[in-house]
């Protein structure tokens, strides 16, 4: 998560849900914890059980609302006003935690004088170029900081990134020199700038835009508010209720800004709960199945930019003081993990043989690449982009593109049947005797057919033995890559042509057991923790990593979940503590909550004896507690760097991010995000209420729509399309279905597509519960079985009544139970910062009664798009 | 984990022990898993696919296909009041139900095989290989618990997991449950926890929060008892259960009092007809 890297320094949640059973007060927004992390939900309903205010902010009342004191309806995409209220909230009553925040924060830094905000700027701040639709980052930098100039672009700002590097944070510049102004008074200063920016988001503002009523925003405030300080903490958890949207990354970045005013960062109960959509999604981005970065978050190079030359590269990454001043010891390792004895000195460590960026190669990027027919094929693993991805009709049909496609799965999934057994084919859209696509359907081996290692939410790496052995042709996805790789480097090893020099210099060298044989999971785990090149010898710390070719290690952040020979971490299972030390391992070092310096005062003596987590004992002249220290173990509270002093070395004993080359905590983000420095409130893409506050900009100016004649929008306030859509994910089901649909009992406790509204939206359009609805939108029509519930609210915003309509995506055609995908109605649309998508908050119409069957839902679909708005 | 860990019963059954369920309905997320859990172990069907309307509940009841059943109950919700608001009635909830497993239970009463038996944990345990699918634990079930598969005729209900108790285990369902909203123990801890649970709810301002266990009906208490809030009519709960058995006496006499008043009925209709011959 970018927004989480930029503002603390690492891109995962900063706290481990054990500990939210010592919060005071937990807000819940952008997701429905106990309906999709009903496991790690026990330790929100602990500290419910000994008094915490449990807050549940969302479109719809769900069983998460059920388990909350206070349940604040809102409407879908209007996230940033309330987060931004909450912001004005703290700062207009300075209920900001203030030696926190001195110290810890940039709240003092004084910004440029050429710096606008939008309110100055029509809805933009300043440096867009609306003949680029991009952001020149330059005027948001802190007064007197340097420029980057190295590699092109400022980091985190290239043209092609998916912006995950910045997840590392450090990236986003180098953050120094800087003035400050400790009494916070001066105009220029962040604290100000922070204040005067969100002086807009009021609570009559935030009930307008929002519809939610001011007496219940304020509740929430007051309650988050009341239960932070030296003595309280309070934490936030969010899932992709807030990252899909066009504007996701913000709002999970005003959350981190409340966070740092509130002072709840580093400490026992307090943080920012980033919950994974699934089992291993966050090791998903920690060894990357993205295309922008490689393992630990370091970025891919670009062509013509950082990826010219090592030398490029490096100095564009590496910072002068802070964590990523050893950037090249991180790198030159990776290298030496992926090429051996290949990667030397001479050849800069094989650097020429990584691939460089070109362009937008992110999932929505290569679908709209494949319907232009510019792929040629495709492997899909862990994924069914036919019912799960958005505009699936756009996925099923750019799959017909591709000359072969390899599907890997548990069952035969939408993705690879679209060719004979989809909505396409029903329609006569696709022909499966005129498809040209080559299909290869591999049987996969569930979890527990093979062992290896999930990394959950909260960073943590739990290793899964195997039960019993995959029956038949079932095979894992190590086997699988693994003999799939064998077989290309033979193939290269044949052919001389330059372009397969990196197949040939990759190390591929994994023993292999079994009667399958299955790589040796043991190996590969070890060569991502790191080892010397020398002789093999497991290294404990990444500190002790090197750029001069003697140390590899697959991926620097896991260095140390094999501490030494014989101890496999990720494998132990004895906790012995309330943070669950003994069980799993965290990266980075087994810290369960990072940043925890900042749990003691800058002297180094806890806040509070509640809420001690790490304190310096000066009588040891160590960092100690319940936690491992995420900072120097024996720096002291008034260490004070020498001038040139460089990495970690650089930063004082009371800078707890240090990650960031200023130590501090970034309430304002001087680079490295796309979209601005603050948050500010657009509108969806697509919204059926005006944007009041910034009327020029309704909707996020940097975000991209990728229109098409296939991915078509509607107009703002589009007649057409006057219901608020959004989408979600239940409980019984398994995202796109394929593990969930395929089993009984899984598939018999939600059987049917369906759709949630309220008796009023019911009445008007006078729709049955029970019954079906059609429900369009400008890329698709499906029909749902309607609930009727209480639990769907019209909101009242800008003075208009909005009707909400909500969708759960799991069905397709496959499967015990079938039915109708909510990805058929969605947009391809990028994020400016992670190129994701926009799930949550769309428009549509909806319907009395099931859709015609083949070509004539398309037909009813264009007489409503025939309707002039 | 399900038991307390201060419980002297967290390592596992002890043979001979009375055990117990105690549903605490206010810790419930509704998320099924025990309905689930309780299948996969005990290998059972799914109930079909039938999408019911009944908000996010589609396994509709308990019957010889489930044996753990998730009631989902909707009310409508105002914006700032949460589920778990003082002061203010459940407005969402959701409540595991299950066999009871009744101190005096008519299911086992009913029985002429004897397929159904008191187990060693002091559950009510239904031996399928005994049953003759004659349904009378059926109708003698206060809760209508018991159900027939009409496939192949026999009765079924929750087996307490006696086979998972024997082997010193908890049943599927509490161990599945995330939240310890199923806990499973020794039956007077149990009790000890219910009663300290009320009272915290009650001190908290949960006011409509109430302990399901019928003690003083002829059902003499139950082995799976709950926390509710509200009506338990609400979660298909009978407020007072009874074990049809206890109208045997009442119907005996009735029957008794039948056959004496048609027998002189009968002796009555013999004088007249004497009268009438006399006439």
């Amino acid at each position: 998560m970018p927004s989480l890297g930029a503002t603390y320094g690492r891109g995962g949640a900063t706290t481990a849900q054990q500990s939210l059973a010592d919060s005071d007060a937990i807000l819940i927004m952008g997701s429905s914890m106990a309906e999709n992390h009903p496991v790690g939900f026990q330790w929100v309903m602990e500290a419910r059980n000994k008094g915490a205010t449990v807050m549940h902010v969302d479109p719809r009342f769900t069983r998460t609302s059920a388990m909350a004191d206070i349940w604040a309806p809102i409407r879908a995409g209007s996230d940033i006003a309330f987060l931004g209220g909450i912001v004005h909230y703290i700062l207009e009553n300075e209920r900001d935690f203030r030696e926190y925040v001195l110290h810890y924060t940039n709240a003092a830094v004084v910004l440029r004088d050429d710096m606008k905000l939008p309110d100055e700027n029509e809805g933009v701040f300043s440096g867009w170029d609306s003949q680029t639709d991009k952001y020149d980052p330059e005027t948001w930098l802190y007064k007197g900081e340097k420029k980057k100039t190295a590699g092109g672009t400022q980091p985190g700002h290239e043209e092609a990134s998916g912006g995950h590097a910045q997840d590392r944070g450090g990236e986003a510049g180098d953050g120094t020199p800087y003035e400050m102004d400790m009494t916070l008074q001066n105009p220029r200063c962040v604290y100000q700038v922070l204040k005067r920016h969100f002086a807009r988001y009021t609570p009559d503002v935030v009930e307008q835009i929002s519809g939610c009523p001011k007496d219940v925003f304020l509740k929430i405030c007051e309650a988050l508010v009341n239960a932070s300080g030296p003595e309280k903490t309070a934490a936030i958890c969010y899932a992709v209720g807030w990252t899909h949207h066009s504007t996701g990354v913000q709002i999970i970045r005003t959350a981190a800004i409340i966070q740092l005013l509130l002072g709840n960062i580093g400490r026992p109960g307090g943080g920012v709960m980033a919950l994974r959509g699934h089992a291993s999604i966050q090791g998903s981005t920690d060894i990357p199945t993205l295309y922008d970065i490689l393992p630990g978050y370091l970025p891919m190079p670009f062509y013509k930019e950082d990826g010219r030359s090592l030398d490029v590269y490096c100095e564009k990454h590496t910072t002068e003081t802070g964590l990523w001043h050893d950037f090249p010891n991180y790198f030159v390792s990776l290298m030496k993990a992926y090429y051996g004895d290949a990667a030397t000195k001479e050849n800069d460590w094989g650097f020429h043989l990584l691939p460089k960026l070109t362009g937008d190669h992110s999932h929505l990027g290569f679908t709209l690449d494949m319907m232009e027919g510019q792929v040629e094929g495709m492997f899909i693993m862990g994924e069914n982009p036919g019912v799960g991805s958005p505009n699936a009709r756009v996925q099923r049909k750019a799959l017909s593109k591709l000359k072969w496609l390899v599907v890997r799965d548990l069952v035969e999934i939408e993705s690879a049947s679209f060719w004979y057994d989809s909505p396409e084919v029903e329609r006569g859209e696709l022909k499966p005797e005129e498809n040209a696509t080559e299909v290869f359907l591999f049987p996969a081996a569930s979890h527990v057919e093979k062992e290896g290692s999930f990394t959950n939410t909260q960073r943590l790496l739990q290793f899964h033995e195997k039960a019993i052995e995959p029956p038949e042709d079932c095979r894992s996805e190590t086997n699988f890559v693994f003999h799939l790789g064998k077989r290309l480097k033979e193939m290269a090893a044949q052919d001389a042509n330059p372009i397969h020099e990196p197949l040939r210099a990759m190390t591929w060298d994994y023993p292999v057991e079994g009667k399958h044989e299955e790589p040796v999971v043991d190996v590969i785990m070890r060569e991502i923790n790191g080892y010397t090149t020398a002789d093999r010898k497991l290294i404990g710390d990444f500190n002790n990593l090197k750029a001069d070719g003697s140390t590899a290690s697959g991926a620097w952040i896991y260095c140390g979940m094999y501490p030494e020979e014989g101890r496999n971490l990720p494998r132990a299972k004895e906790a012995h503590d309330f943070l669950g030390h003994g069980w799993g391992f965290a990266w980075p070092k087994d810290i369960r909550i990072i940043y925890n310096r900042a749990s003691a005062r800058p002297d180094g003596s806890p806040w509070s004896e509640k809420k001690a987590l790490i304190w310096w004992d000066a009588a040891q002249k160590k960092w100690t507690g319940h936690d491992k220290p995420d900072f120097g173990p024996t720096t002291a509270p008034d260490y004070k760097p020498a001038k040139d002093a460089k990495g970690v070395d650089g930063l004082a004993g009371d800078k707890p991010f240090t990650l960031h080359p200023d130590g501090m905590g970034w309430l304002w983000v001087s680079s490295g995000l796309k979209d601005g420095p603050l948050p500010t409130h657009y509108e969806p893409l697509e919204s059926t209420s005006k944007n009041s506050l910034y009327p020029k900009h309704e909707s996020n100016p940097a975000a991209e729509k990728k229109i098409r004649s296939y991915n078509d929008y509607a107009y703002l306030r589009d007649e057409r399309f006057p219901f608020v859509l959004t989408t979600y994910r239940m409980t019984e089901h398994h995202t796109a279905g394929g593990m969930s649909r395929s089993l009984p009992h899984l598939a018999e406790l939600q059987p049917a597509m369906f759709c949630e509204i309220s008796p009023e939206l019911a009445a008007q359009r006078d729709i049955e519960h029970g019954q079906f609805a059609t429900i369009m939108s400008p890329r698709g029509i499906i029909e749902a079985r309607v609930l009727v519930t209480n639990r769907m609210h019209p909101m009242k915003v800008e003075g208009k009544i909005v009707h909400q309509v909500g969708l759960p995506y799991h069905w397709g055609s496959k499967g015990i139970t079938t039915g109708d995908s909510a990805n058929d109605l969605l947009a391809i649309s990028e994020e400016p910062n992670v190129r994701i998508m926009e799930t949550k908050a769309l428009v549509c119409n909806i319907f009395p009664g099931r859709r015609p069957r083949g070509k004539e839902a398309l037909a009813m679909l264009k007489d409503l798009m025939r309707e002039t708005a | 984990m399900i038991t307390h860990p201060d419980s002297p019963f967290k390592d596992g059954v002890k043979p001979g022990t009375t055990t117990a369920f105690f549903t605490d309905s206010t810790l419930c997320i509704g998320c099924k898993a025990c309905e689930v859990a309780c299948k996969e172990w005990n290998q059972i069907d799914s109930d079909g696919y039938n999408w019911t309307g009944f908000s996010y509940d589609n396994t509709g009841a308990l019957g010889h296909s489930t044996w753990r059943h998730v009631k989902f109950v909707e009310d409508a919700p105002v914006a700032g009041v949460g589920g778990w608001a003082a002061n203010h009635d459940a407005n969402f909830s959701f409540s595991s139900d299950v066999c009871k497993h009744c101190e005096n239970a008519g299911c086992l009463e009913a029985c002429p095989t004897g397929a159904l038996v008191r187990t060693d944990f002091g559950g009510v345990f239904l031996q399928p290989d005994i049953c003759n699918g004659c349904s009378y634990c059926v109708t003698a079930c206060p809760f209508g618990v018991v159900q027939k598969n009409p496939d192949d005729g026999r009765a079924f209900k929750c087996t307490f997991c006696t086979d998972r108790q024997n082997a010193g285990l908890h049943p599927a369902c509490a161990t599945a449950c995330p939240t310890e909203s199923i806990m499973f123990g020794e039956i007077n801890d149990l009790h000890e926890r219910a009663k300290d649970r009320l009272q915290e709810l009650h001190q908290r301002g949960i006011d409509d929060a109430m302990v399901y266990d019928p003690v003083e009906t002829s059902v003499g208490g139950i082995h799976a008892f709950f926390l509710l809030r509200g009506d338990p009519r609400t979660y298909n709960l009978p407020p007072k259960p009874e074990v049809p058995t206890i109208y045997l006496r009442s119907g005996w006499r009735s029957a008794a009092l039948a056959a004496g008043l048609m027998a002189v009925g009968t002796v009555f209709a013999f004088l007249s007809d004497r009268n009438g011959a006399t006439r």
